[in-house]
């Protein structure tokens, strides 16, 4: 079985967001970058199967959409054990943009299982992974929080509103995970990152593509007043003020 | 031209969300002089239907087919885009939650169709069409043009309202789908369906703990609390980690994002993972015993104490009002 995870390069989760040029667009000085935490997951999980299932897995691959910059994050995946890695040269504008360029890359190749982060820390589109496997005409399943091969069989849970299904799903197909598929993602060791130099990382042309969306201005949300404190002694102040003055009990 | 809406029911009944997105759909059809059509899917009764009317649906068609049984993405996008072009729709609103991010991806590809994602607003301006969603998980926002004819958005919860149930009978329509013959690639083997709970994304109000709480055997002070106020329960990521509550509970930048009316945080410190996935909440209410708790500075109001003490106060004192 061979496995491909996207990913995508968006910044530390702990950052503290601004915006530069008229707030038109977004203030990289401070910005450290690391692998979008739901791809990370998806990354971890593919780990753990060739891990347990040996040679069944033949092949971990991820692939990226973005500038010479993001060279860092792939590596990184590399170093937590992905084989081999596919650079797709080009900013990733936005969401269509980044499907489509993946969809033209994948489809001349071979995969079984296809991983892509449900959401993006970044802009929060929440959409490349099916938008790219309706470009290459694959089913898809979304918000997979377990994902196991038995017997050449892949299982899965699938979060739906209300409940989780168990599913049997045939390959090949677009897994689109979120948190659950795994618990804490792999840190790469220090043989892996020696190793990770040294493994094939393939830069591909991109391809013609249009621009659906265009984010023209940003801004941050409005500061909150000051916090209006109480103690323990006069919780039920709280709770009047909480009943008459916001009525929300 | 028309405004197409997804209109998702939890077993057969269409949920809060779905009224907020035909008031939603509503708003944007008189600004722009269409008609809103509402899609149901799977078997519902004529008297919930006519519900989709009174919210703002002039139509509403409703696909029965078996083959609809089961949610896949690729059949059910298939099924909607036909109906797409056959309602000669020009928005599509999905709710923003495990359905709509399902789909929605997938029907903006297909259509070749711009898609925002959470958005939190009606569009500032129709031509050129833009309108705002949240970005970098709720720690900012995006105003996004969209340049393609066909739009397909997703509504963030609460971010809208429901406006009064005042509209008409809509009219009923069956859609057979039959375009769609592709088969399934998912096999169904079994259902873990939470029931009796409200749910998490659909709660008004949602108490939530942190790592604060100090162990697993203090949520029943959580539970309580959230008992008497009709309210769902969450928690902070280390606390799902920890195994303590279920992963669904999880609440943040890699969890579920949520934007309820009141949010009650007890022992939650604030790191700014989780505050992503709380600040679009209307008010938030923190107890935590340490003063510089960074939480304070995005509560509207803070108890200075310890949880053990102040949990049970607030349960008294909130059933004594409610029992008034």
């Amino acid at each position: 079985m061979k496995i491909l995870i996207c990913i995508s390069d968006v910044p530390d989760t702990t950052t503290k967001i601004k915006f530069t040029n008229d707030n038109k667009e977004l203030d990289q000085t401070e910005i450290q970058w690391i692998i979008n935490p739901w791809d990370e997951l998806a990354l971890t999980r593919a780990i753990e199967l060739k891990e347990s299932l040996g040679e069944k897995i033949e092949s971990i691959t991820v692939i990226n959409v973005g500038p010479a910059g993001s060279e860092p994050t792939i590596r990184k995946a590399l170093a937590m054990g992905a084989d081999n890695a596919i650079r797709v040269d080009a900013d990733p504008k936005e969401s269509y943009f980044v499907a489509y360029q993946l969809a033209e890359a994948i489809k001349s190749r071979d995969f079984d299982i296809i991983l892509a982060g449900l959401d993006s820390a970044d802009y929060n589109g929440a959409s490349v992974g099916g938008m790219m496997a309706e470009l290459l005409d694959m089913p898809s399943v979304s918000a997979i929080s377990a994902l196991n091969i038995e017997n050449g069989k892949v299982f899965i849970n699938r979060e739906i509103e209300g409940g989780t299904q168990k599913l049997e799903a045939q390959t090949p197909f677009v897994a689109i995970v979120q948190k659950g598929i795994a618990i804490e993602p792999k840190i790469p060791a220090m043989r892996g990152i020696m190793m990770a130099r040294t493994k094939p990382l393939e830069v591909v042309a991109p391809a013609n593509a249009d621009c659906l969306t265009e984010n023209i201005v940003y801004e941050l949300p409005q500061p909150k007043g000051a916090c209006r404190k109480f103690t323990e002694e006069n919780v039920n102040e709280l709770v009047d003020v909480l009943h008459k003055e916001a009525k929300l009990i | 031209m028309t405004l197409l809406v997804y209109a998702e029911n939890r077993e057969g009944k269409f949920k809060k969300a779905t009224f907020e997105l035909l008031s939603y759909a509503e708003e944007l059809a008189k600004s722009i002089n269409a008609d809103v059509i509402a899609l149901s899917v799977n078997e519902i009764s004529p008297d919930e239907l006519n519900k989709l009317g009174h919210y703002g649906a002039k139509k509403v068609v409703s696909v029965t087919d078996e083959k609809f049984a089961l949610l896949d993405n690729k059949l059910y996008t298939s099924m909607i885009a036909n109906l797409v072009e056959k309602e000669n729709a020009e928005i599509i609103i999905f709710p923003d939650n495990l359905t709509g991010r399902a789909l929605a991806p997938r029907l903006s590809a297909k259509l070749k169709a711009g898609l925002v994602s959470g958005v939190v607003s009606a569009p500032s301006s129709y031509d050129p069409f833009v309108i705002k969603k949240k970005v970098f998980t709720g720690k900012a926002f995006a105003d996004v043009k969209v340049s393609s004819a066909i739009k397909v958005l997703t509504l963030s919860q609460n971010s809208f309202g429901i406006k009064d149930p005042s509209g008409d009978t809509p009219q009923i329509e069956d859609f057979k789908a039959e375009a769609v013959s592709e088969k399934s690639n998912i096999k169904l083997l079994s259902v873990d369906k939470i029931t009796g709970k409200l749910l998490l994304t659909d709660a008004e109000i949602v108490v939530s703990g942190g790592r604060g709480m100090r162990g697993p055997e203090n949520w029943n002070m959580i539970e309580e609390l959230a008992d008497v106020l009709g309210a769902a329960t969450a928690c902070t990521r280390p606390v799902s980690d920890e195994g303590w509550r279920p992963h669904d509970e999880h609440v943040g930048q890699t969890g579920k994002i949520i934007a309820p009316v009141l949010y009650i945080a007890c022992g939650i410190s604030g790191a700014i993972q989780h505050i992503g996935g709380i600040s679009s909440s209307k008010v938030i209410v923190a107890i935590n015993k340490d003063p510089d708790a960074p939480i304070f500075e995005v509560a509207d109001y803070g108890v200075l104490g310890d949880f053990k003490n102040v949990l049970p106060e607030l349960t008294k004192a909130i059933k004594e009002i409610k029992g008034s």
